[in-house]
Parts: C-alpha cells; structure tokens; sequence
C-alpha cells in the first residue's frame, strides 16, 4: 500500500494563533471521502502530538464534516512573543503537520 | 438612540483592522444599502505583546488618519455612528487618547462638530492585585492560578470589555465611540443589541463580520453589511464583484478560535453548532440557528504584558558550501564555544542572560520541529542576546560577532570569513516584553471595569 501524506491530500493547510497562548490549524480537505478516511485512519491526537512535541491530552480535534474540514488546536508549544517563539502569529506552523503520513 | 426594539438593524463593516486600508466605494456602498451604524476594530493580540507593554500602536498615524477620513465625513453627512474598538492596537488608555486626537484633527479639517465617548479599559495592577486576593480571578487554559507577584510584573493591563459600556455611550448620545480593549465582536453587537436583536444571531454575525471582508470570496475588495433581525442574520459584500458563500462564511468561524463552534463573551458563550448557512442568491447569505448560551456570572478577560529583560540582535549570511553541509556540526561548535567566552569574559551565570541562535534556511522558522535538515544553499544567522539590561545585551552580542564572523568547523586550518549586512553589526531592540496574563476577572456589574468620558469635538 502507498504511503499518503497529508500534504498531498488536503486543498489546503494553515495555521494561526487564536490568542497569545493557542495554536490553531484548519485543514481543508477536497471531499467526504478524504474528510473520512483522515479521520478514520490517520489522524489522531498522538501523531499531532509527536509532529509539535506537545502532549497529546493538549490536542483537541474538531470534524466539521458539513465543511470537510479539521481544525486541530493546542496550547502554543511556546507562549507568542517568549524567547523561544519563532513565529509570531503561527503563521508557519501548518508545516509540521503538512508531513503527517499513513498507509 | 432608541433602545426599544426598532429591526431589522444594518451594521457595515468596512475592515478587519483600522489603519489596515480599504477601499472608500466601501462606506458609499453601505450607507447606500441602509447601513445605520459602522462598527471597526483597531487592535489585536497578534503581531505580539510589545504594544501592549509599551502601550503604543502597531499602526501608522497616517494609515489611521487615512481610514477616518473616509469614514467620519460620510457617517456624518448620512448621521450615523461609528464604533471603534479596541483602539491603538492593544486598547490602552493612551491608545484611547491617540486615536481620539487624530478623530479631532480629521474633524477640524472637515470643520464637524461630533460627540466623542472615550471607553477606558486600563486597569491599574494594584486593583487587579485586590481581585486576584479576593479569589475574583480564575486562569483559562493553559495558565495557572493567577498570583499577585505576576500581576505586580505587568506594565500594562487591559481588561477586554463586552458590548455593555459600548452601548451605554451610544444611548448617551456618542456618534463616535472609542473603546479601549474590547472584544472584537463587542465593537459590532452593541448597536445590534441596543436594536433588540438577537442575542445568538448577533454574536455570530459579530464573529464572521469583525475581519471584514474575510469572510467573503475576495477580501481585498471592502468590507461587509450585516442585516440582522428577529430570526437571524443575512451577510453580503460591499463589493460588487465579490461574494458571501456558505462556504466562505461558516470557514471563517474557523479563523483565530480554538474552538469552531464555540467563543466565550464576557456574558455568555456563543454557540454556532446548530446554524444553518443558506445562500440567498450569489453573493449573499443567511444564517439562522445561532444560540447565545448566558452565562451564570460575568468574566471580563485581562491581558497583560510586563518588561523581561533588553535584547540585541545581530544578523549574519553564509553562503560558502562547505559550511553549509555540515550546519548541525558547525552551530553545535559555535554555540559550545559562545557560552565559554560569556563565562570567561563576562563572568555571567546561567540565568542571567539568554541567548538565541536561528538558522534562516535551516531550521529558522521551526527550530526543534524541523523536518528536513539537509544542505542548505544559503543559511542567515540571526542572533538574540536577551539580559536584565541593554549594556549587558549588547555586550553579550558583541562577544558574539567575532564568532559569527570567523566560526571555523572543527579541524578546519583556517578561519572562514561571513557576511554581515550592517556596520555596527549588532542592533539594540531595547526593552522586550511578555503576555503575562490569560485570566479573567469575575465582575458583579459588566461596566465595572471601565470608564467614560463624552466630549464635543468640533
């Protein structure tokens, strides 16, 4: 079986803060069927947590499947504007889960 | 104004941001539609917590200036008000006082006598410290109970107002309101409310409207009229050429909330779970079934952001190959050997300084996240040197620049030589600053927090 990456499947990937302290990420999807089979096979909270080196109790996952979209958020791994935020809006932080794969 | 119920109410929308520009067609187009209030927000959390520690703007005078000069002369010629919230980017008091001096230089030039209501939302700490011991804070995920000694840290603390105070200036006869920190639907739902609608309806419009024309098909078009009445709410564009889709106004429920469905107010939490999205023809739509769910007690949300230390920084670019294949191997070598001379020459310990290293074209943008890590063809260096005071900082960084100049690899027989932009190479950020606060404050009366002032601007 080919390996699929989400990067290939979703229409698009973004990510946002929602607020100083959160991360948020919208991935659209192009139909019902990879609207379902993300959900059914590969996404889970544990794989989020591992791409961004948070726990996965932190992740929270929202089908919205009259959108075929998911939004994935969780507390920003670094608070926005610390020393060690790299990016001030999370405008580039879809990129990790752009590699999210599965079989 | 009328408090009684007087709908359906039209609300424009011309942008998501003052100072951030739009086309001036915009504002004709909607008061040509009936539009009877226009609602902007001029602050936001995002571009970091600086604004909210310095309490300056992120926005040019100019750009603002330029944004009430094509609102102000036509809300009055067509005697409507406008609702500015949040105003000088992070809803300090003197954000307050800057946008209101440059409402009074666009009035005097247009020779318009308005009335004028200032909303303060600044909070001073010592009175946040008496809530925080009397047990009147709570934290919100992902903070911890809220302490005084964080509170003492804060150089600025705004509480985020509801639509509550914005409402009582209108009904006091403010034609131009400017409100300190406010939520951003607030700016929108106060003149709704004061209409008689509904509650779930007008929360819900508030939260696709506030960005403008985000929600529709070509957002750098204009902005939004909102029609709302009894049993919800119809959203078009100003722009003939663009459109409100289903599609493009439930996505952006998506944007900048954690939860799709859900945003808490000050009064309650709107609830979109349930809403239908119907088109009514090709460029506008109605959504209906939105609930308001009140809330048993009141929460004001504060921010606040408090003085960490000074910074500089430095910027340097490699380009030479043989660096660059081995970046994981030569940042270890230089970050080794930069900590030893900050111990030999200035004697700092540990948790007296910070110092950071990114990576442009390697690990810049992702730091630990970063999936590829291959040979880069060319990487910027871009160096932060954090300390309790300037002096310190750019000491620091100046220990620094020999090293980014010269960084040999291990074993290398001679030293290599970057390339540095700027001479001095080292740029003083001066005071930085942090979000301290995710707490809210547990109010008897939603006004409590805030203060009015109405003046006659001519």
């Amino acid at each position: 079986m080919t390996k699929k990456r989400l990067a290939d499947v979703a229409t698009q990937i973004r990510a946002k803060n929602a607020g100083p302290f959160w991360l948020t990420l919208d991935v659209f999807l192009p139909d019902a069927a990879a609207f379902a089979e993300l959900l059914g096979k590969a996404l889970t909270a544990e794989k989020v947590a591992a791409l961004y080196h948070v726990a996965a109790a932190d992740v929270s996952i929202y089908p919205m499947a009259d959108l075929n979209v998911v939004k994935i958020s969780m507390p920003r791994p670094f608070v926005q504007g610390s020393f060690e935020d790299r990016d001030m809006h999370s405008g580039q932080q879809h990129v990790p889960l752009m590699g999210l794969s599965w079989h | 104004m009328a408090s009684q119920t007087s709908l359906p109410v039209k609300i424009l929308v011309p942008t998501g941001m003052l100072g951030s520009g739009f086309p001036p067609e915009t504002v004709a187009a909607g008061i040509r539609l009936g539009a009877q209030a226009i609602a902007v927000d001029g602050g936001s959390t995002d571009s970091g917590p600086h604004y909210l520690g310095q309490g300056v703007a992120k926005s040019a005078a100019a750009s603002v200036r330029t944004d009430l000069e094509a609102l102000i002369p036509p809300a009055h010629a067509a005697g409507i008000p406008i609702i500015v919230g949040s105003c000088g980017t992070s809803g300090t008091d003197s954000g307050v006082d800057w946008v209101a001096s440059i409402v009074a230089e666009v009035c005097q030039a247009h020779g318009l006598a308005k009335r004028v209501a200032r909303i303060y939302a600044e909070q001073d700490p010592g009175d946040i410290a008496v809530r925080v011991e009397a047990g009147l804070t709570r934290p919100l995920p992902p903070a911890a109970p809220l302490d005084v000694e964080t509170v003492r840290k804060c150089d600025h603390i705004v509480g985020l107002m509801g639509h509550e105070p914005i409402a009582a200036a209108l009904e006091a006869g403010a034609e131009i309101v400017l409100a300190g920190r406010a939520s951003d639907t607030a700016v929108f739902a106060a003149f709704a409310l004061l209409h008689g609608a509904p509650p779930g309806p007008t929360w819900h419009a508030a939260k696709v409207a506030e960005c403008g024309g985000q929600c529709t098909t070509s957002p750098h078009l204009g902005g939004v009229l909102v029609t709302l009445d009894a049993g919800g709410f119809d959203i078009e564009p100003l722009a003939a050429e663009s459109a409100c889709t289903p599609e493009s106004v439930s996505a952006h429920m998506l944007y900048e909330n954690a939860d799709p469905y859900r945003v808490i107010e000050p009064g309650g939490q709107l609830d979109t779970s349930q809403a239908r999205h119907i088109a009514l023809d090709q460029r506008r739509v109605r959504v209906e079934g939105s609930l308001f769910h009140p809330a048993a007690t009141h929460t004001i949300k504060l921010e606040g952001a408090g003085r960490v230390g000074y910074e500089t920084i430095s910027f340097v670019g490699i380009r030479d190959p043989m660096i660059l294949s081995q970046m994981g191997t030569w940042s270890e070598f230089l970050e080794g050997y930069l900590q030893q001379r900050l111990r030999e020459v200035l004697g700092l310990a540990a948790d007296q300084y910070q110092v950071a290293l990114r990576y442009y074209g390697w690990n810049g943008v992702l730091g630990d996240l970063e999936p590829d890590l291959s040979a880069p063809k060319e990487v910027g260096v871009h160096f932060t040197a954090r300390a309790s005071d300037q002096a310190t900082a750019t000491a620091i960084a100046k220990i620094a620049n020999p090293l980014l100049l010269h960084m040999p690899l291990p074993g290398m027989t001679h030293f290599p030589s970057f390339a540095f932009v700027t001479s001095p190479a080292e740029v003083e950020r001066g005071p930085v600053y942090e979000f301290l606060l995710q707490h809210i404050a547990l109010v008897v009366d939603p006004d409590e927090l805030f203060r009015t002032e109405l003046e006659d601007v001519k």
